[in-house]
């Protein structure tokens, strides 16, 4: 009888507290505490001001933006931005996209300090994705996630060259930061959306789908009917159409001759 | 066998199986049909097995599809699941989705048996298409044959429906994404659209009966359907007697082949069993339409990369090509989808239906024709098939343009564009280079001593309709003077 009121009561602890950091302040987190800014700044100097100014105001140049304003980045997304590669990008006009991380771990926590002295924006959020629901997680990653990154995760185009990745490589942080700071045409989820007991349960179900319970055979890519499709002419029609070659060709049999009606 | 007597051994054959005939005959009385079915004469080619394929595919579709009706049940009620796919633990979703969760994961042979019956419909399509390719190209389907081909184009669309049935009554996320495009082009057709929706949804989508009633027409009403029309499709054969290729003392006047027992039913039935062999190593091998990823149906959710079995293909690529065009006239309102879906679709198997009389229209060409065309020998036909398979294949790309375009990280509007001049300017491309291809084949086999059977004059002036009624006044006057 106690015990489970016991346990909702333990259970109100992480939340409460998780509320209270939230609302008490979101620039000092973790990763920037960390940090030690002085590393920071001299690698952002190096290799970011040039798009994104020496204060992390932006850089304009004839009219085009080479580099958003950093001033409300904050520690989620500047973690995101650089344990997936993404920055420092090559051109400001390309498109951001996964590559291997151009610094060390320690380089990127010191480069989270300094971008976070440089305005306010979410912490990296916390996600432990044993605690997740999977059943759960599966059902708000089909409503919020799957319009962009497909039932599977691989990804799918959004409009003008636009495209949500594939999610197969993406880290327990890394998919909570992309929630928490919608970055590129991705949405924010908030925590009022999305409470971080549900971030985990989604994370959950996203690294699930990395290794899905695949029954059936080869999956195809889960790319849906387009390989199926695919595979039923190539495989399917072409082979027997061999076979009836094969079959059918064999005209040195004893031939016989009937008039038609 | 010591122990018979002689008297008795010789009333009695030794063969089981003759003996067992002999029974029955005495009995039923069919040994002479079957002698002279037996005895039929099938000109041999490899294109003549095309057709075969598609009725061995039926024959698995039957045998897989049985096995899975004892274990799947249609029905919209919400349940939850609690099968052993914990993903979906305490989901909450139709009955009709838990069941065929349930039947890939809980039944034993469940996942095998639907992975080979969906695999066998791709290929069950796929096979009329090609047999209908062969037709087509060596003009098979003239007199006598127009009513066998329109029986063909028949069952092609039967297929056709019941396949899209088949993947729709699992209720899942993407088959529900697609009978929900189903629902507005039905919807979109003039006049009759909202009656015909509600008639077959039972009400606003996505309609309480709708699951029940593509169960009924999937596994009863179309397979008797198309079981019938194969019956009479494959009797008419018989009774028309295959058509053959031209040469080594083939004629009009008669069928030059193998004898159907026992040279060509053992081809046939080995076919049989590769067509089978085929399947269950797809069904085994490859995993084919993973609902369970996919989720339990939810109207208000979509995912990216929702496409149509292949055979759809070609109207869901018309619809994403076809420019949004909404027409207001006379106090209707004709919606976008009318023009890409509903009339497409109407066009397409109208045509289909209509080629003999039209090719015997434009040629004048009503003779009875037993043997075949080489497709070079007739380059008009063949180029216009040549195009409108271009056109066809374009459409059913256009339906993975968003696929295509992150695969190859092109842009979705740009691939889209591409698609929307491809499928203006490649049929005409294809049916050009077809002719000359044709005419180049036709020259060398001129040249090589074969004389080309003569081919009719296309009367292209026939295209000028509002000359119809002074060429027929025309035509009538000198016939009355002799
Ligand atoms: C070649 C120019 C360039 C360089 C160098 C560069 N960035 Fe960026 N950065 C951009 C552009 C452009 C964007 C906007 C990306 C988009 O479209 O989502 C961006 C976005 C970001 C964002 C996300 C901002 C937001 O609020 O969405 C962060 C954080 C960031 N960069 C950090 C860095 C860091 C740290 C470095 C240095 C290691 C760096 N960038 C180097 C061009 C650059
Ligand atoms: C409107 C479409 C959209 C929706 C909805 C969306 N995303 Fe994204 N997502 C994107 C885009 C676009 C990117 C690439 C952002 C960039 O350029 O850095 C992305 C990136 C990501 C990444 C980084 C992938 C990697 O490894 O490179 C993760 C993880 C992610 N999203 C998870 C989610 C989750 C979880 C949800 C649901 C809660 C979601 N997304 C909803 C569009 C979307």
């Amino acid at each position: 009888m106690i015990r489970p009121r016991l346990l909702r009561l333990v259970m109100l602890v992480p939340l409460v507290a998780a509320g209270l950091y939230l609302v008490t302040g979101t620039s000092t987190a973790r990763g920037a505490e960390h940090g030690d800014t002085g590393r920071g700044r001299e690698l952002y100097l190096t290799g970011c001001s040039s798009c994104h100014g020496i204060h992390g105001k932006g850089v304009e140049a004839n009219g085009e933006q080479r580099g958003p304003s950093l001033e409300h980045a904050g520690p989620a997304i500047t973690n995101y931005m650089l344990t997936t590669g993404r920055m420092p990008l090559a051109n400001s006009e390309d498109r951001p996209v996964r590559k291997d991380p151009a610094y060390d771990t320690e380089q990127i926590r010191d480069l989270i300090a300094y971008v976070s002295t440089l305005g306010e924006g979410p912490a990296i959020p916390d996600v432990d994705i044993t605690t997740g629901d999977l059943a759960a997680g599966g059902e708000l990653y089909r409503a919020n996630c799957q319009p962009c990154h497909s039932a599977s995760g691989a990804g799918g185009a959004l409009s003008y060259g636009r495209a949500a990745p594939q999610l197969s490589k993406a880290t327990p942080t890394q998919i909570g930061s992309a929630i928490r700071t919608g970055p590129g045409q991705m949405p924010v989820f908030g925590p009022d959306t999305l409470s971080s007991h549900e971030v985990d349960s989604i994370a959950r179900y996203v690294k699930y789908l990395e290794h899905p319970d695949d029954r059936g055979g080869v999956s195809l890519g889960r790319l849906g009917p387009i390989p199926e499709g695919f595979l039923i002419w190539v495989l399917g029609v072409g082979l027997l159409i061999v076979i009836c070659t094969w079959i059918g060709g064999r005209t040195r049999n004893r031939r016989e001759v009937e008039p038609q009606p | 066998m010591t122990t018979t007597s002689p008297a008795r051994r010789q009333k009695r054959d030794k063969l089981l199986t003759r003996r067992a005939a002999r029974w029955l005959d005495a009995r039923l009385g069919g040994a002479k049909y079957a002698r002279t079915a037996l005895g039929k004469v099938f000109p041999d080619h490899w294109s003549f097995l095309l057709g075969e394929l598609a009725l061995y595919a039926f024959v698995v579709l039957l045998a897989t599809g049985v096995y899975l009706t004892f274990f799947f049940h249609p029905g919209n009620q919400i349940v939850t699941y609690h099968g052993s796919y914990a993903p979906l633990h305490g989901v909450q979703m139709s009955e009709a989705y838990r069941s065929a969760v349930e039947l890939s994961f809980d039944v034993r042979a469940g996942l095998v048996m639907r992975q080979i019956h969906h695999w066998a419909a791709l290929l069950f399509v796929a096979s009329i298409v090609v047999h209908l390719m062969r037709i087509f190209f060596t003009g098979a389907f003239r007199r006598p044959r127009e009513v066998n081909w329109m029986i063909g184009v028949l069952l092609l669309i039967l297929a056709i429906f019941n396949g899209f049935a088949g993947y729709s009554l699992l209720d899942d996320q993407l088959s529900g994404t697609g009978l929900r495009i189903a629902y507005s082009i039905t919807l979109s057709i003039p006049l009759a659209g909202t009656w015909l929706a509600s008639l077959l949804f039972g009400g606003e989508f996505p309609g309480p009966d709708i699951i029940d009633r593509l169960y009924v027409i999937h596994i009863l009403l179309l397979p008797a359907v198309i079981a019938l029309l194969i019956g009479i499709h494959l009797f008419l054969v018989v009774r028309h007697k295959h058509t053959q290729f031209g040469g080594m003392g083939r004629t009009e006047e008669n069928v030059v082949g193998e004898a159907v027992w026992p040279s060509f039913a053992f081809k046939s039935l080995g076919l049989m069993m590769l067509v089978a062999a085929v399947l269950a190593a797809l069904g085994g091998l490859a995993q084919i339409n993973p609902i369970w990823l996919y989720g339990p149906f939810d109207p208000a959710e979509v995912s990216s990369a929702s496409q149509p079995d292949w055979y759809m293909g070609w109207l869901d690529g018309s619809l994403r090509l076809f420019p949004p065009l909404e027409i207001r006239a006379f106090g209707f309102e004709v919606p976008a989808p009318f023009f890409p879906g509903a009339l497409l679709a109407g066009i397409t198997f109208g045509l289909l239906f209509a080629w003999p009389s039209l090719e015997a229209l434009f040629t004048g060409d009503r003779r009875v024709h037993h043997l075949l065309d080489r497709p070079r020998d007739r380059p008009v036909r063949t180029s216009l098939g040549v195009a409108t398979l271009s056109f066809y294949t374009v459409l059913t790309l256009a339906a993975s343009n968003d696929v295509i375009a992150t695969t190859f990280g092109l842009s979705v509007n740009a691939v889209l564009l591409t698609f929307r001049a491809l499928v203006i300017v490649l049929p005409p491309i294809a049916a050009l280079v077809t002719y000359r291809l044709c005419n180049e084949l036709q020259a060398r086999d001129i040249a090589g001593g074969y004389v080309p059977p003569d081919r009719p004059r296309v009367r292209w002036e026939l295209l000028r309709f509002w000359r119809w009624r002074a060429m027929r006044r025309a035509s009538r006057a000198p016939s009355t003077a002799g």
